[in-house]
C-alpha cells in the first residue's frame, strides 16, 4: 500500500512540478521581456474566451485523474479483506492498548506477522485520536463511542513508529509506540510467549458474570431478549419496521444503549452498561457475540490457534 | 483643533487624518478610513502577539526534546498562535483595513451604507481581542484553533469559554463589516459605476463579504453548542452523553473552510489592481477573475468534508467531497493564469507592490497546487494531520494573504498617509519575506510527508534537520515582517510627500486627494470610462519611488 501512495504522490508531484515551472518561468519570462523601456507601450488585450475555456477544462481533466487515482486506493485502503485478522485498539489519553483475539495484550506496541492481513478495531475511551503509522501511509481517527477500522498488509520486518495524529491534549506527542513486524514463526513464537485467554473466553466469562445470560439465552431457548447465536452480520428488523446490519457497532451500541434500536417483538427492558463495563470489556463482549455466529477458532477469523493455559483463563479482571 | 468628527465643509488642505487630534475624534468616529486605521493598529498588534508565539513553537521545534517549555505550555503557545493568527489577523486584516478604506473609494461613495455599524464592528472586534488577552493572561487555551470535541468540552481544563466567547464576538464584527461592504456595493455606488466596471477587489471583497455574513453565524452557533455541553453537560458532541463527536467537525469546517477564502479573497482582489497597475494594462479575463470570485465563495461552502477522510466519515461521503474540492481548483488555477497573460505585452516596473504580486502568485501556485494534494483521497490520508497540511495552509494563508496585504499596504500607503515609503529598504523586506517564508515552510512538505504530526512538542530526532532550517528560515521571515513595521512609521515623519496618483493608477482613489478629504470626493464623482483603463493613462512616473 505505501508504495501504491508514492507511486501516485510521484505522480502529483510530477503535474505540480511541471505545472509550477510552467507558471514561474512563463511569470518570470514576461516580466523580463516586457519590462519598462523608453518608447515601450503596453498593448491592451481583453481576454479570449478560448483561452479561459482551455485553461479551465483542461486542468479540471488532470485534476480529474488525481482524484480517480486517489479515489480507487482510498476504496483499497477502506476495505479490508474478509479474511483479515482482528485486532482491537483502545485509545486514552496518552496510550494505545492492543488486544489480540488470542488474548496477548500490549500497550504502545503492536506486533504483527509479515503477509497477513491485518484489521484494526479501534475505539477510544476519552477524547478523539488518530492512529498513525507514515511508514504504511495510513492513518484513521479513533472516535470514542463508536469503532473505526483500518487494515494493512505489512510485508517487511522492522520497527515502525505509531503516532497519535489528532491532537489530543498534554502528552498528545508522546502517545506514540512502535509496529513490529515480523516474520510468522517469530510471530507465533512472541504470541505464544505471554498468552493469556483468548478475547471471546475473556467475553464469555463477562458475559455470564454481568448477568446477560439470563436474558440473551444460548442453543434453541428463547429469553427475554434476543437470542444472539448466529447474529453478527445479520440483518435484525427493529420494532419501527427498520432493518439494521448487527455489526460492530450495533452491538456496542445495544450493549451501551440498549434502547436505541429495539429488535422486533422485544421489550426495552434491557438496562444500559455505560460505565459498567470499560472499553476492553465491550471488546471482549463483541468478541464473544461475533465469536457465537463462526465454526470454531482457528477455521474462520483466527488466524492463530489461540494458546490457553488453564491457569490463565480466569482473567476477567480487565482494566 | 476642534473634536468635531466631521467639519460642514472641508477646506483643501484638510484630509481625513489631520481632521480633528483628539483621542475622542478617533474613537468616535465614523468615518471608514478612519475606521481602517484604528483596525491597521489593533490587528497589527495582534499579528506581532501572534508572531511572537510563532517564535515560540519555532524555538522549541529546535530540537526533538521537549526543553523549552513544558507539554502543556507548548499546546496553549501553538493553540493561541492559531486563534490569534486566525480570527484576529487573518480573517479582518484586509477586508477591515484595506476593504473598508477602499470600498467606499473605489465605488465612489463618501462613506460605508452604515459608518456605526462599521465603528461598531471595530468596538467588536477590540472586545473580542480584550477577551482574548484576559484568556490568555488568566492560563489560556489547549484546544488548538480548532476547538475539536470532545476535548474541548470534556478533556480540557483550560479557559475554553472565554476563548469561545472572543471568537463570537469576534464573528459578529466580520458580519458587521460583511454587511456594510455587500449594501454599500449594491446602494452606493457613483454614477456610472456600472457592475462591469466595479475594480476586481471589489468584486472579491464583495465575495468575501457574502461569506462572512453566511458562514460566521454556524461558527458562532457551534461555538454556543461547546459552551452549553461544557457548561450544562448537555449531550451534544461528547458519546459519552448522547451525542456525536463528528457533528462539531461538520459545522466547524462548515464555516472555517470558507473562511480560507474570508482571506485568501480580499489578497487576490490586491493582486489584480496590483498586476494591472504596474504592467500598465486592463486585466485580461476581468468577467472570469470577476466571476471567479463569486465561484469560490459558492463552491467554497461545499467542500468542508475535505478535514474529515480519516475522520469517521462513510467511504462514499469521502469521495463526494474529494471530487466536489477539485471544482474549488478551477477557480483559482483561472484566476492565476489571468494574471500571468495580464504581463503579456505589458509595460512592467519591478515597484514593491509589484514584487509581492509577484511573490504571491509564486506562493500561492504552491500552496494551491497542494491543495489538490490534500483533496486526493489517497495521498490525505497519508499527509492530513501532519507538517504538511501546516505546510500547505501557511502557503495559502499566510503566504497569500501576507503577500497581498504588504503589496496592497505599500500600494495604497501614499494615499493612506500621503508620504512616500522608502523604496529600497521595501524590496529588500520583500526579498526578506519571500526567502525566509520559503525557507520556513517549504522544509514542513518534506516533514510531513515523512511522517511527523502536527502539534507535536517533541519528536523523533530523524525529524530535526528539517526542523532546523524551518526555524532559520523563520528568523529571517521575522525581519522581513518587522521592516515594513520601522519603515512605515519613519515614513510618516520622513517620507517624501506623496501626490495624488504617484502611480498614475486607474481607479477613483486616485482621482482624490492623498490622503483623500472626510467625504472622500469634493464633489460626486461620474465614471465614464471603463475599470483598468490603463491606454488613456500616462506610465508609471520615472521619478517614482521618491524616496531611496
Amino acid at each position: 500500500m505505501a508504495n501504491q501512495v508514492d507511486m501516485l504522490y510521484i505522480y502529483l508531484l510530477t503535474v505540480a512540478g511541471v505545472m509550477t515551472t510552467l507558471i514561474f518561468v512563463a511569470v518570470t519570462v514576461l516580466a523580463i521581456k516586457y519590462r519598462r523601456r523608453p518608447g515601450q507601450e503596453a498593448h491592451q488585450i481583453e481576454g479570449s474566451t478560448i483561452l479561459e475555456l482551455a485553461w479551465s477544462i483542461i486542468p479540471f481533466f488532470v485534476m480529474l485523474t488525481f482524484f480517480v487515482w486517489g479515489a480507487v486506493l482510498f476504496f483499497q485502503e477502506r476495505t479490508p479483506p474478509a479474511n483479515a485478522t482482528e485486532v482491537y485498539v483502545v485509545a486514552k489519553q496518552w496510550m494505545w492498548k492492543i488486544e489480540h483475539m488470542e488474548g496477548q495484550r500490549e500497550i504502545n506496541e503492536l506486533h504483527v506477522p509479515t503477509g497477513e492481513n491485518i484489521k484494526l478495531i479501534m475505539t477510544s475511551q476519552d477524547v478523539i485520536h488518530s492512529f498513525y503509522v507514515p511508514a504504511f501511509r495510513l492513518k484513521q481517527d479513533v472516535l470514542p463511542g463508536r469503532y473505526t477500522t483500518l487494515w494493512f498488509n505489512a510485508t517487511v520486518p522492522g520497527r515502525y513508529h505509531l503516532f497519535c495524529a489528532e491532537y489530543c491534549g498534554t502528552m498528545h506527542s508522546g502517545m506514540g509506540g512502535d509496529i513490529v513486524v515480523m516474520e510468522p514463526a517469530e510471530y507465533a513464537k512472541w504470541m505464544a510467549s505471554g498468552a493469556s485467554a483468548p478475547l471471546q473466553d475473556t467475553g464469555k466469562e463477562l458475559f455470564a458474570a454481568l448477568g446477560c445470560s439470563t436474558c440473551h439465552r444460548a442453543g434453541d431457548v428463547q429469553g427475554r431478549g434476543p437470542n444472539l447465536v448466529g447474529l453478527y452480520n445479520k440483518q435484525v428488523q427493529l420494532e419501527d419496521g427498520r432493518n439494521v446490519t448487527a455489526d460492530d457497532d450495533y452491538l456496542r451500541e445495544s450493549i451501551l444503549n440498549p434502547t436505541a434500536k429495539i429488535v422486533n417483538g422485544f421489550k426495552p427492558i434491557m438496562p444500559t452498561f455505560q460505565g459498567i463495563v470499560s472499553e476492553e470489556q465491550l471488546n471482549a463482549l463483541v468478541a464473544y457475540i461475533k465469536s457465537l455466529s463462526q465454526p470454531p477458532p482457528g477455521t474462520a477469523g483466527l488466524q492463530y490457534q489461540p494458546v490457553t493455559s488453564p491457569g490463565q483463563t480466569q482473567n476477567t479482571q480487565v482494566q | 483643533m476642534a473634536s468635531t468628527v466631521i467639519p460642514a465643509t472641508p477646506a483643501p488642505t484638510t484630509n481625513y487624518l489631520n481632521n480633528g487630534h483628539s483621542l475622542k475624534s478617533w474613537l468616535l468616529t465614523t468615518d471608514h478610513k478612519r475606521i481602517a486605521m484604528l483596525y491597521l493598529l489593533s490587528v497589527t498588534a495582534f499579528f506581532f502577539l501572534g508572531g511572537f508565539f510563532a517564535m515560540l513553537i519555532r524555538l522549541e521545534l529546535l530540537t526533538p526534546e521537549g526543553d523549552l517549555m513544558q507539554a502543556d505550555t507548548y499546546n496553549k503557545v501553538f493553540t493561541m498562535h492559531g486563534m490569534i493568527m486566525v480570527f484576529f489577523f487573518l480573517i479582518p486584516v484586509v477586508p477591515a483595513v484595506l476593504g473598508n478604506f477602499l470600498v467606499p473609494l473605489m465605488v465612489g461613495a463618501k462613506d460605508l451604507a452604515f459608518p456605526r455599524i462599521n465603528l461598531l464592528s471595530w468596538y467588536l472586534y477590540v472586545i473580542a481581542g480584550a477577551l482574548f488577552l484576559h484568556c490568555m493572561l488568566n492560563g489560556g487555551v489547549d484546544t488548538g484553533w480548532t476547538f475539536y470535541t470532545p476535548y474541548s468540552t470534556v478533556g480540557s481544563n483550560t479557559n475554553v469559554i472565554e476563548a469561545g466567547l472572543a471568537v463570537f464576538i469576534a464573528g459578529f464584527s466580520s458580519i458587521f463589516t460583511g454587511l456594510n461592504f455587500i449594501v454599500t456595493v449594491h446602494r452606493m455606488r457613483a454614477p456610472g459605476m456600472t457592475w462591469d466596471r466595479l475594480p476586481l477587489f471589489i468584486w472579491a471583497n464583495y465575495a468575501t463579504a457574502l461569506i462572512m455574513i453566511l458562514g460566521t453565524p454556524v461558527v458562532a452557533i457551534t461555538i454556543v453548542l461547546v459552551a452549553v455541553e461544557r457548561v450544562f453537560h448537555l449531550g451534544i458532541f461528547d458519546p459519552a452523553l448522547g451525542g456525536d463527536p463528528l457533528l462539531f467537525q461538520h459545522l466547524f469546517w462548515f464555516y472555517s473552510h470558507p473562511a480560507v477564502y474570508i482571506m485568501i479573497l480580499p489578497s487576490m482582489g490586491v493582486i489584480s489592481e496590483l498586476i494591472a497597475c504596474f504592467a500598465r494594462k486592463r486585466i485580461f479575463g476581468y468577467k472570469q477573475i470577476a466571476l471567479s470570485s463569486i465561484a469560490i465563495a459558492v463552491i467554497g461552502f461545499l467542500v468542508w468534508a475535505h478535514h474529515m477522510f480519516v475522520a469517521g466519515i462513510s467511504l462514499y461521503a469521502a469521495m463526494i467531497f474529494s471530487f466536489l474540492t477539485f471544482f474549488v481548483g478551477v477557480p483559482s488555477a483561472v484566476k492565476v493564469f489571468n494574471w500571468t497573460a495580464t504581463l503579456y505585452k505589458g509595460s512592467i516596473t519591478y515597484a514593491t507592490p509589484m514584487l509581492y504580486a509577484f511573490g504571491f502568485i509564486g506562493l500561492f501556485t504552491i500552496g494551491g497546487l497542494t491543495g489538490l494534494f490534500l483533496a486526493t483521497l489517497g495521498i490525505d490520508v497519508h499527509v492530513t494531520d501532519t507538517y504538511f497540511v501546516v505546510a500547505h495552509f501557511h502557503y495559502v494563508m499566510v503566504g497569500g494573504v501576507l503577500m497581498g496585504f504588504l503589496g496592497g499596504m505599500h500600494f495604497w500607503w501614499p494615499k493612506i498617509s500621503g508620504r512616500m515609503y522608502p523604496e529600497g529598504w521595501a524590496r529588500l523586506s520583500a526579498l526578506f519575506v519571500f526567502v525566509g517564508f520559503n525557507l520556513t515552510f517549504f522544509p514542513q512538505f518534506i516533514l510531513g510527508y515523512v511522517g511527523m504530526p502536527r502539534r507535536y512538542w517533541q519528536y523523533p530526532p530523524e525529524f530535526q534537520v528539517l526542523n532546523v532550517l524551518s526555524t532559520a528560515g523563520s528568523s529571517v521571515l521575522a525581519v522581513g515582517y518587522l521592516l515594513p513595521m520601522i519603515y512605515f512609521l519613519w515614513s510618516l515623519r520622513y517620507g517624501p510627500i506623496a501626490t495624488d496618483n504617484p502611480w498614475n493608477a486607474a481607479g477613483l482613489e486616485w482621482k482624490t486627494t492623498s490622503p483623500p478629504p472626510t467625504f472622500n470626493f469634493d464633489e460626486t464623482p461620474v465614471v465614464t470610462w471603463e475599470a483598468y483603463n490603463y491606454d488613456e493613462i500616462p506610465d508609471v512616473p520615472l521619478e517614482v519611488p521618491v524616496a531611496r
